[in-house]
């Protein structure tokens, strides 16, 4: 039974792995590329890593997978905010058809301007 | 204080990821070597971990911990169902945009806890922290650039949960 589930969980997360890349693909910039890579990818990951837990079902294989999963869990999106707020440093644009930048509103009041990199 | 309680932790970890217990005997080697490895790390490295240790100890925190879990797995399938709805319509309904939000939380963990729930959750990725309290999120579909509204559909779910763990 639990072999079953494990597999379900298995299929689930290649699933939403599929989807965060279609995602990465379709997205018009860095930053919404950055939306469905961490959240596909790292929910997709850990039904993996769950899954594959559920079917060894033998302490040390399970138990290592579990503190992948919890790794992960801290570790992508702090990696996520990184490239983000370093892609803004760099001076990467936001997609034209954006809504608002209040990001961009406030760091240019500031005397150092970003813009100098590019 | 604060040493033997990350000595505990890494040896935790250090279990996990060795698994010491073969055919129901214990392998004494890896337990003796992860108690020296974990004495090391804890020594070295207590200044760059977490000042909130308290928090590993508390039990109410850990209860709480324990109920934030499930609400958090909620948001996050929620989120990853959108962000697949909005990555396969055909029309590709988007309408990004970076807003800022105001949080009252203090503690170094906190805001660690709530910045990383943010980018985990429906639609939201947060780009940079202010010193006075400010998060700048990328939002996937902005619904109001107005810092009070904002701050009540992004962020306050989680910071009554934040609040109970962290500080």
């Amino acid at each position: 039974m639990t072999d079953i589930i494990g597999y379900i969980l298995i299929t689930i997360g290649i699933l939403f792995d599929i989807f965060g890349c279609i995602g990465l693909v379709r997205f018009p910039d860095v930053y919404n590329r950055l939306q469905a890579s961490t959240k596909c990818v790292t929910l997709g990951t850990i039904f993996l890593l769950i899954g594959v837990a559920l079917v060894s079902a033998t302490g040390a294989i399970g138990a290592k997978s579990i503190v992948c999963a919890v790794f992960i869990l801290i570790t992508s999106p702090t990696a996520a905010h990184a490239i983000a707020k370093g892609a803004y440093a760099s001076g990467v644009k936001l997609w034209e058809n954006s809504v608002v930048d209040k990001y961009g509103e406030d760091t240019s009041k500031l005397p150092k301007s970003n813009s100098a990199s590019e | 204080m604060r040493r033997s309680i990350y000595l505990i932790l890494s040896f935790i970890v250090w279990i996990l990821l060795t698994w010491p217990f073969v055919d129901g005997n214990i392998d004494w080697q890896v337990v003796v070597a992860g108690i020296v490895a974990s004495a090391i790390v804890a020594t070295i490295f207590h200044d760059i971990l977490p000042k909130e240790h308290h928090i590993f100890i508390s039990p109410i925190r850990i209860f709480w911990f324990l109920v934030y879990i499930p609400v958090f797995f909620y948001y996050v399938i929620k989120a990853n169902f959108d962000v697949v709805y909005r990555a396969l319509h055909p029309q590709m309904p988007i309408k990004p945009g970076i807003v800022k939000i105001k949080t009252n939380l203090k503690s170094e963990s906190g805001i660690t806890a709530l910045a990383n729930s943010i980018t985990l959750t429906p639609g939201t990725l947060t780009v940079d922290i202010t010193d006075d309290g400010y998060l700048y999120i990328h939002w996937i579909n902005v619904k109001t650039d107005n810092i009070e509204q904002a701050t009540k559909i992004i962020s306050e779910r989680f910071e009554w949960f934040i609040k109970k763990i962290f500080e």
